[in-house]
């Protein structure tokens, strides 16, 4: 009983802190601009696809690795720059239909540049299964863990401790003001894809060797972390991270007593539940100004 | 005393509303100049061309000799333009300090530390709540920390927008206070205000706008005594 459950968990928290990964990604991008990035899954995918096909044509890992992230990144910076940034002036609407035709866009590309196939890395550590309790834990799932507090760390950093990021922040809170003191906003919007990119092919790449990847690997993934996000509040990071985990554990928890057939579904019901019952997420912005 | 500051003919919109008809205003260095006018006359407006935060449609804006009519908003603060918006617009979330630092955002180096520690000198209730969220401030400490975040640029030009609205009489005097001494330590101020009065009594020189236009531009103390001014703007 209990193994069974611990195993659930395990395989919730994995998958769940690749949401809450993807979750930060939306929650920076909806700071900076308030769009919605629904090509965010596609980081994800670039993530997995670029660091498997580089590995599998005989790059060596501590190599490609770097190399999928920059790519996703430069994904991501040539969406802002040429998508997203000459629309500057539209309704966010449009901008997050663009997104959405941006992804769709990218879907495609991943198909010529690669192919069809599902792809894989090798684990990073070995495969020999941990058993803890009766359940199993595969090493990559430590590695899912680990790489997730660490980015999850530096990012806290980086928002609370660098100029930069405190500037990103700002211009999150309050735009206007973030423009009077002299940040160039449109540095802050380049840089929130670009970050958001690096977390998608963070966690697309650490968790290719569990799942594998293709093309399409995206779109599930970056809709989960969509309701990550949405169920912790839009834009708050700490809430897309506990949202993430939610979504992981309940979807585990629901495949493993249900049936495997609604996994997918739970990340939608989850979404539903909070837009009926509590539209500003768990951690939902509560106003501390005073007027 | 050399102009810093130069507008000429210039007009804005919003959709096709024209908020500004050509609007013709200098400040000197060291100047402290008032534009006073109506709620809706167009004063926000023009210290947001100021800033290049709003869009010119016709006429040129310059500073210290450069014409800046088309230059980004960053890089005008980097020139020493700055701004103390209209409703203060702090950085709620964000502790006084970041909102202090923020405001030295385009500056270097090891003097930002020691401008700071002036402005904690010049408002100790902002050293007092350093550590708080700028959001947890009075609306006149509030006031306060975004003049102080203007400050932190270094401006040769301190844009202040609307400082005295919404504040209970007292805070309006120490704020009024505040901006007499930065104009005797040698700050250039531009200073929109609907509380005409108290603002043409401090000011060298002010400029009367309405509906969009500058109907009147003299000496503070000519201003004063102006009875179109005193009619619509002081009640007397």
């Amino acid at each position: 009983m209990f193994a069974a459950f611990l195993q659930y968990l395990f395989s919730g928290l994995t998958s769940g802190a690749i949401y809450a990964l993807a979750g930060l990604g939306f929650a920076i991008i909806y700071n900076s601009s308030h769009v919605i990035n629904f090509a965010q899954g596609e980081f994800i995918m670039i993530g997995g696809m670029a660091s498997a096909t580089l590995v599998g044509s005989g790059v060596p890992m501590p190599l490609a690795i770097p190399l999928a992230m920059l790519i996703s990144m430069a994904a991501g910076i040539a969406l802002e720059k040429f998508a997203i940034e000459p629309a500057r002036n539209s309704d966010v609407v449009t901008i997050i239909i663009i997104t959405i035709g941006a992804s769709i866009f990218m879907r495609g590309a991943a198909q010529l540049i690669w192919d069809k196939e599902f792809h894989s890395l090798p684990a990073f550590s070995g495969e020999s299964p941990i058993a803890i309790f009766g359940a199993t834990l595969m090493p990559q799932s430590l590695w899912v863990f680990g790489v997730s507090g660490v980015v999850i760390v530096a990012l806290w950093w980086f928002f609370n401790r660098t100029m930069f990021g405190k500037a990103m922040l700002a211009t999150s809170h309050n735009s206007l003001a973030a423009r009077l003191v002299g940040i160039g906003v449109k540095r802050v919007l380049m840089a929130s894809f670009a970050l958001s990119a690096l977390l998608g092919a963070v966690g697309g790449i650490v968790v290719t060797p569990i799942t594998f990847t293709n093309y399409e690997a995206g779109i599930m993934l970056g809709l989960k972390g969509f309701s990550a996000a949405v169920l912790g509040g839009l834009g708050n990071g700490g809430g897309a991270i506990v949202g993430g985990l939610i979504v992981g554990i309940a979807e585990a928890l629901a495949s493993g007593y249900l049936s495997s057939a609604y996994k997918d579904a739970i990340a939608f019901v989850i979404i539903l539940f909070v837009l009926f019952f509590m539209p500003n997420g768990l951690f939902g912005k509560r106003g501390t100004d005073r007027v | 005393m050399a102009t810093l500051l130069e507008i000429s003919g210039l007009t804005s919109h919003y959709g096709r509303i024209q908020a500004l008809k050509g609007i013709d205003v200098k400040v000197s260095e060291g100047e402290l100049v008032a534009l006073v006018g109506a709620n809706g006359a167009g004063k926000t407006t023009l210290l947001r061309c100021i800033s290049g935060v709003q869009s010119v449609t016709a006429g040129s804006i310059s500073f210290a000799g450069q014409d800046i009519t088309k230059m980004a908003p960053e890089h005008r603060v980097g020139l020493g333009i700055s701004q103390s918006p209209e409703g203060r617009q702090v950085f709620g979330p964000m502790s006084v300090e970041d909102n202090l630092r923020l405001g030295a955002y385009r500056r270097h180096g090891a003097d930002i530390k020691a401008d700071m520690d002036r402005m904690y000198e010049m408002f100790p209730i902002l050293y007092k709540k350093r550590l708080l969220p700028a959001g947890t401030l009075s609306g006149g400490q509030q006031q306060m920390l975004a003049i102080a975040r203007a400050l932190m640029a270094n401006p040769r030009v301190l844009l202040l927008d609307e400082p005295s609205m919404g504040l209970a009489p007292l805070l309006v005097a120490e704020i009024f206070r505040t901006i007499v001494t930065l104009k005797e330590a040698g700050t250039t101020i531009f200073l929109v205000e609907q509380n005409a009065y108290a603002a043409l009594a401090i000011a060298d020189r002010g400029y009367v706008l309405e509906t969009g236009s500058v109907v009147l531009n003299d000496i503070g103390s000519n201003l004063l005594a102006n009875d179109r001014v005193k009619e619509a703007y002081l009640g007397l």
